[in-house]
């Protein structure tokens, strides 16, 4: 998919940069920073086209009633679309002042530069600053692609310092440290699952608790306002222990047995060739992931206030214009009644609790008009009440000719959908919504169709040149729990399935799993990351093999359209698994942020290791399992590898996201090392201690 | 809450000031230290002792400040993440703001203070005395690698002068 154009619901000049009376730029960006260092780079990307330093520039944090429209900041598309807008629309304003600039001094254009905010002539300064021509710019210009654009390279060259960093680690800069004049502590307490309703509960007793302010009970949707953050704390606990609930629906005993036995019909999203018609030999795999947690590690908040009849919610959502819509409809409100502003989260690697706190924050406050009201999640509701990544089988087969290239090949992805962000039905989409007087139940989900990158069906489509190719897909809505898009979708699962195939194949004829990839490339640039990934790693790879250690591959272009990525994996295992060593080598065509575009990948590849080793979220019957961190274990430092990120730059295409490059990537490498270390493949993932010693005896058993 | 001085209240010394509590306050010192004193840095993860993004340093020791109350810490000294900004900044705070070792930085307030009680002990410590020191403390944006590699170029700038 080429870069969609992020300005077509804010098309002018003016939506996206304006010079403030002390002459300073000021950047109006929709996106927003999710720790993941997207404004970092957007911002660099104005200051090279405005020859200035990217820390002059103002940049104004997302609001619904002052930011451009981009939708949400997801799919890895900030910098390819946000990015992009922003250029465009400070070349533009560059080209402007610069052209007032001619008819002051005067002078012929083709002379004149910017720089720190000075118009040049010649390369001498002249006496006009941007201050002094910011009253005659005209702001109402559509933007078009048709400018001039200086950055290319020079954004790179400017090696842009993440904004904010010093805040963030030592001073307040969370939602959670927001404290406004007369402040409250609000605190939900959700039904135990999605399908169980509240029987009753004492709202007197709950009243009379210290610190109670206000009780508030709404259908199923009970909560408490107080005075301390402690003291919700401890209210919400006593009303957990105290309301009774009702169930009304059961769940299989083993939902990866549910879900590889489903009976919904598979969708055809991809064919080409006639898979059916192609003769040979035949391999396959059927591999799995678990419902997994985004796990941050800052639990959503939101804090809310309302005026009359105007709401003000402060949200770290991904999405702050849907989130603004889904709130009108909860609320039968108009959009204009609701300003939502963005405030940084911790990281949430995909659409979290972030949205549904938020209205969680507009009951709740409701019963106190006039004053805000913080809402903090606890570490029982993020685990039990966030949207989780689907489980999800992928089932992988090639046919192989005689000649030994791969003639066909056919995916097939089970899964509950990926996509169930606010707004997206038409309904709000928000947790609690489903659950008032006024049930607003969502719609089943249709998931992210492929055209536009796909969600259980993200990179199903196997990358190799095979003539003939097959990809269907089946949604799953049976389970009684709720999911929605978690870093990278289904790619994450489906390379794990492709690429330990490939290996399989290459291993069955003998072949190094390298070359066995390589012979079935033809893109230039899905066949340069391989190779350098190869050449990085190759003293690990070529060192004598201790007992139990063993090296792998995983190559993969993300949504098959975006930025590509290699990564080799080396493991030692001893009744578990432990990666010590990941190299990675990635193009996301234009470098921007260098060391923003290595953070990003390295950091999926670590959270990618903790997926494939160890995380899977439990359940019992309709309950969502995990409370607190014992009850879902994430890598920690002591099993961290040691990680060793490449960039291989292509300044001549255009910029792509790099933090959902790593993860199929990266599983698949770690499962290719394992066979490669014991002869044995775990296509169930976590490749945990148990999943070991079962897939050893299994094959034992065959 | 923390109500006005009584002469029962209980003492305890925090980043050099000296604080004090009701005898009776139950009220986990996270809580505490981000509501009372002022002190926000220190951020709120799970409240069971699982993330190590409360942890301070309690008489030279890292601990989480989210599962005791603070009337366990009576008579201590606590540091919090602000002090690595007082009078000049830490060589952890410079290491990690030089090497942008981080990402959102939610779980950084407590691996800083986790590695300060470390570096406090021993200068310089080996790769597999600083993993196992921060094992109590999770990242999930995986910023670990950088962390380490910060913290070790830190421990070479302050080390032998403890
Ligand atoms: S907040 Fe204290 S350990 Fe998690
Ligand atoms: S940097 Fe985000 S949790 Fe560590």
């Amino acid at each position: 998919m080429s870069p969609r154009p992020a300005f077509q619901s804010a098309p002018h000049l003016g939506d996206w940069v304006s010079i403030d009376q002390d002459g300073a730029i000021v950047l109006y960006s929709g996106r927003v920073e999710l720790g993941q260092g997207a404004l970092t780079a957007i911002r660099a990307m104005a200051a090279a086209e405005l020859g200035c330093q990217p820390d002059v520039i103002r940049l104004q944090s997302a609001r619904t009633d002052l930011s451009p429209n981009e939708g949400p900041t997801v799919g890895s598309m900030s910098i390819a679309q946000g990015g992009y807008a922003v250029r465009l629309a400070a070349a533009a304003l560059r080209e402007q002042l610069l052209m007032i600039a001619e008819d002051l001094l005067p002078a012929e254009r083709e002379a004149l530069t910017l720089k720190d905010g000075i118009v040049f002539h010649h390369g001498e300064k002249t006496e006009l600053t941007v201050g002094a021509l910011a009253h005659k710019v005209d702001y109402s210009p559509a933007l078009t692609e048709d400018v001039k654009i200086l950055g290319k390279g020079l954004v790179k060259a400017m090696a842009p310092r993440r904004i904010g960093l010093r805040e963030r680690l030592i001073g307040t800069p969370f939602l959670h440290d927001l404290e406004p004049e007369g402040l409250l502590f609000g605190g939900p307490i959700h039904p135990p699952t999605m399908t169980s309703e509240l029987v009753e509960i004492d709202l007197d007793a709950l009243r009379a608790r210290p610190g109670v302010v206000a009780v508030i009970r709404d259908g199923s949707f009970l909560g408490v306002v107080t005075e301390s953050s402690y003291e919700t704390a401890r209210a919400v606990r006593w009303a957990r222990n105290n309301a009774r609930w009702r169930e009304t629906a059961t769940a299989p005993d083993d939902y990866m047995q549910a879900l590889a036995g489903a009976n919904e019909p598979f969708k055809q999203g991809f064919a080409k060739g006639d898979v059916e018609a192609v003769q040979g030999q035949r391999y396959e795999t059927k591999v799995s992931r678990p419902y997994l947690s985004h796990a941050s590690i800052g639990p959503s908040a939101s804090l809310a206030t309302w005026q009359e009849d105007n709401l003000e919610v402060y949200s770290h959502s991904q999405s702050i214009f849907d989130l603004r819509d889904a709130l009108a409809n909860v609320f039968a409100m108009d959009q204009e009644q609701i300003t939502v502003i963005h405030h940084p989260g911790a990281g949430c690697y995909g659409h979290n609790g972030a949205d549904d706190v938020a209205l969680d924050a507009a009951l709740l406050a409701k019963a106190v008009p006039g004053r805000p009201v913080k809402v903090v999640w606890d570490r029982e509701d993020e685990f039990r009440h966030e949207p989780m990544g689907a489980a999800m089988v992928s089932h992988a087969s090639a046919i192989l000719r005689a000649d030994g290239s791969i003639a066909a090949m056919s995916v097939e992805v089970t899964s509950p959908p990926h996509a169930n962000r606010p707004g997206s039905s038409g309904l709000p989409n928000l947790l609690a919504a489903t659950y008032l007087s006024n049930k607003m139940i969502s719609p089943q989900s249709q998931d992210v169709p492929l055209e536009i990158g796909g969600g259980a069906d993200r990179n199903a489509i196997p990358i190799y040149a095979v003539p003939n190719m097959k990809v269907s897909k089946r949604l799953v809505h049976s389970l009684p729990y709720r999911t929605s898009a978690l870093r990278s979708l289904g790619a994450y699962c489906n390379v794990y399935g492709i690429e330990t195939l490939m290996d399989q194949i290459a291993l069955a004829r003998g072949e190094d799993p390298i070359a066995f990839r390589l012979r079935h490339l033809d893109d230039p640039r899905a066949r340069a990351v391989i190779e350098a990934v190869a050449a990085d790693s190759r003293a690990i790879r070529e060192e004598d093999a201790a007992e139990g250690t063993g090296w792998g591959i995983g190559f993969a272009r993300y949504k098959n359209t975006e930025g590509y990525c290699a990564v080799v994996a080396h493991v030692q295992v001893k009744d578990i698994v432990r990666v010590t060593d990941l190299f990675a080598v990635v193009d996301v065509g234009e470098t921007i942020d260098k060391d923003g575009v290595l953070n990003q990948v390295e950091g999926g590849m670590v959270q990618a290791t903790s997926w494939t080793l160890k995380e899977a979220v439990t359940v019992d019957g309709t309950h969502v399992q995990p409370a607190t961190w014992n009850d879902y274990d994430i890598l920690r430092f002591s099993e961290v590898p040691r990680v060793n990120v490449r960039i291989l730059d292509h300044a001549t295409e255009p910029p792509v996201g790099a933090g959902e490059l790593a993860q199929g990537p990266t599983a698949a490498a770690i499962g290719n090392a394992v066979r490669s270390a014991i002869g044995i493949v775990v296509p169930n993932l976590p490749i945990s201690r148990d999943a070991v010693i079962k897939a050893a005896m299994d094959a034992s058993n065959d | 809450m923390v109500s006005p001085v009584t002469p029962k209240d209980l003492k305890l010394k925090v980043n050099g000031i000296e604080r004090s509590i009701p005898t009776d306050c139950d009220t986990p010192l996270l809580y505490v230290l981000r509501e009372d004193f002022g002190l926000k840095g220190t951020r709120f993860g799970c409240g069971t002792g699982g993330c190590g993004a409360c942890t301070v340093i309690a008489d030279g020791k890292a601990v989480t400040s989210c599962d005791l109350p603070a009337s366990a810490f009576a008579g201590q000294t606590i540091e919090t993440v602000e002090t690595l900004a007082t009078g000049g900044d830490h060589p952890l705070l410079t290491a990690v703001l030089k090497l942008q070792a981080a990402q959102c930085c939610y779980c950084l307030p407590g691996i800083l203070m986790a590695a300060k009680a470390l570096l406090d002990d021993d200068p310089s410590p080996t790769r597999e005395r600083i993993v196992s020191a921060l094992d109590g403390n999770l990242c999930r944006c995986g910023a670990h690698p950088r962390i380490i590699r910060a913290i070790t170029e830190a421990a070479a700038e302050t080390g032998g002068a403890k």
